[in-house]
């Protein structure tokens, strides 16, 4: 296979280099002339648009995110409705209820990925669900971000503590893994879940959970 | 199951006749990771993967680092499929970093990308020749593959780990006359991979051993939340780059490789239609890539973000869908980078299709689920 590119290839280099320089040497002038102004125009442009699409709230995502503030009210808080992604904040007791809405109503039907974010300063721990569909073709792009939180503790004993919070296991399968991701980088109990021991952690990992801002890298 | 035993194991006790079994992960057959399996007999009764081994802490190293510098350890999950492992960070990262990408650099960041998906897959199929017993399949794949390693190479300057993509654009403008080269290696790629179907696609005995082992109802990947090729051999039609368009996808033609059937067979073919359709691709591509014009917006050595701010991007690997979530809190580092990979995703499949094959078909199950210890530990 390499003997045949190794033949063929020569052949093109050589020939070319000539009529490469030509080309460039001719308009070189002039594009050198005229990418200056084009140059300044493009950056005003982006400026404004920016500006302006943060206001402008794209109507099929307000929709969704219509229906569940009028479901949900004060349950649970609506933090941003972008292009394609809708972020819940959820109390940890409503959690459990959003999803349930989310799978039966808005047809989201699984989870991409569950992610533990450690905040030492609020004392809390986030656990951020991103939930999409197959099934729903008008919900192929869209991201439903479903965040709640846990208690955080100073000195934690995973799986014992008071940082806990309710699996969504039983609405979306596919948060299986994610959790138990979570549970042994961060110490998040979920209870409910059905397999709540270590995934990627060696068996006798006795540290801190290593996702946790309170665990230092050696040198760093 | 138990009227296909011998009469005389069948009179024993059910909990004596099962035999747990470590798979891994020396293994060669299992990758990086251990697979406990239970068999009674010859059949699998349960299987609990144990990934972990190739562990690296990415995600924690990414936190000390600023945007830029996290480039190069990133990628390092699947070094053959570099250019697709970063795109989403870098994409992440653009958006928090508020910069512009120039038109040129999008295109060869699809070039790029389109070529890393077959330089991974090629990777992939050997390995699912060899374990198959396919030595031939092992051979043309690894060897082929030297092709576009070739051209990444001469785009890049690295023949695997290429660190290209950086926030704002792609690391250096394209060779002279890389166009064409690539074109011909791309095209006589083309000619040799549709060779396989002969050799391997059309073997009877790659049919006889992989046709219904491991089906995964097309109901069963969507609420198991796979991806990528595990999801479209099982039906449904799904693909980042045709779904949720990045960069200049948008301006590309770009055609979803879908089968029904949910076996390995049909999980075993889809990657390689889909490095036909990323052929096709990436001829788009060429024709329509800007002459000139610049391939990088330039950064600062340790640039501002606009401020806190939350990201997901994805994007479409080889081994599926690929989010990244970024959580900025204004700071030159990150606060927190997650990796959503596919191989990860994929992992959950694994014991649901296990449970009740032979032992013998662990290999064409484990391998068609286009799965990458590596990534899945991160």
């Amino acid at each position: 296979m390499s003997g045949d590119s190794e033949k063929t290839e020569p052949k093109p280099e050589a020939a070319s280099p000539p009529p490469d320089p030509k080309p460039d040497a001719k308009p070189d002038p002039k594009p050198a002339a005229e990418a200056p102004k084009p140059a300044p125009k493009p950056a005003p442009k982006p400026a404004p648009k920016k500006a302006e699409e943060p206001a402008e709230i794209p109507e099929f995502e307000k929709g969704i995110s219509d229906r569940l503030a009028k479901r949900f009210g004060e349950k649970a808080e609506v933090a941003f409705v972008k292009k394609d992604r809708i972020r819940i904040n959820a109390p940890k007791e409503h959690v459990h209820e959003v999803a349930e809405f989310a799978r039966d109503e808005l047809n989201y039907d699984h989870a991409e990925s569950v992610t533990g974010v450690d905040y030492p300063a609020d004392k809390e721990i986030e656990v951020v669900y991103h939930i999409g569909s197959y099934t729903d073709p008008t919900l192929a792009r869209q991201i439903l971000v479903l965040a709640t939180r846990a208690p955080r503790e100073e000195n934690p004993i995973p799986g014992q503590d008071s940082t806990r919070l309710p699996s969504l296991r039983d609405v979306f399968y596919s948060v299986e893994f994610g959790e138990r991701e979570v549970f042994e980088m961060l110490g998040v109990y979920f209870e409910g879940h059905p397999d709540n021991r270590r995934l990627l952690l060696p068996e006798d990992w006795a540290d801190l959970p290593p996702l946790r801002k309170d665990f230092a890298i050696k040198g760093r | 199951m138990a009227a296909e035993l011998p009469p005389g194991l069948a009179l024993q006790k059910v909990d004596e006749r099962i035999m747990t079994l470590n798979v891994g992960p020396q293994h060669p057959g299992s990758g990086h990771m251990r697979i406990v399996v239970q068999i009674d007999g010859d059949y699998i009764v349960a299987c609990d993967p144990d990934p972990g081994y190739v562990h690296r802490g990415e995600e924690k190293m990414a936190e000390y680092r600023n945007y830029i510098t996290n480039v190069p350890h990133l990628e390092r999950p699947v070094i053959h499929d570099s250019c697709n492992v970063l795109y989403p960070y870098v994409l992440g990262a653009e958006e928090i970093l508020g910069i512009e990408v120039p038109e040129r650099a999008k295109y060869v960041r699809v070039i790029a990308s389109e070529l890393n998906r077959c330089i991974y897959t090629m990777y992939w199929l050997a390995i699912y020749g060899i374990f198959l017993g396919h030595s031939t399949m092992f051979m043309w794949p690894a060897g082929d593959r030297e092709l576009l390693i070739d051209l990444m190479e001469k785009m890049t300057g690295a023949r695997v780990t290429h660190a290209h993509f950086v926030p704002g654009g792609v690391r250096n403008d394209l060779p002279p006359n890389f166009e064409e080269v690539c074109l011909r290696q791309v095209n006589y790629f083309e000619k040799r991979i549709k060779e396989y179907a002969a050799i391997f696609y059309d073997n009877p005995i790659l049919i006889s051993r992989t046709r219904d082992t491991g089906v995964l109802s097309r109901q069963d990947a969507i609420r198991l939340g796979t991806t990528g090729s595990v999801l479209r051999a099982s039906g449904v039609d799904y693909d980042l780059r045709v779904k949720e368009p990045y960069d200049v996808y948008e301006e590309l033609d770009v055609h979803t490789n879908v089968m029904k059937e949910g076996d390995s067979y049909a999980r075993s073919k889809v990657p390689w239609l889909d490095m036909l359709e990323s052929c096709n691709i990436i001829r788009q591509a060429l024709t329509k890539l800007p002459k000139s014009g610049s391939v990088r917006t330039k950064l600062k050595p340790n640039p501002k973000t606009k401020g806190p701010a939350t990201v997901y991007k994805r994007v479409e690997s080889g081994r599926g869908s690929l989010g990244c979530y970024i959580v900025s809190d204004g700071k030159p580092e990150p606060y927190r980078v997650k990796m959503s990979v596919g191989s990860f995703r994929n992992l959950i499949a694994m014991p649901y299709l296990l449970k009740g094959e032979k032992l013998g078909n662990m290999p064409s199950v484990y391998w068609s689920l286009n799965y990458w210890p590596v990534e899945a530990d991160r």
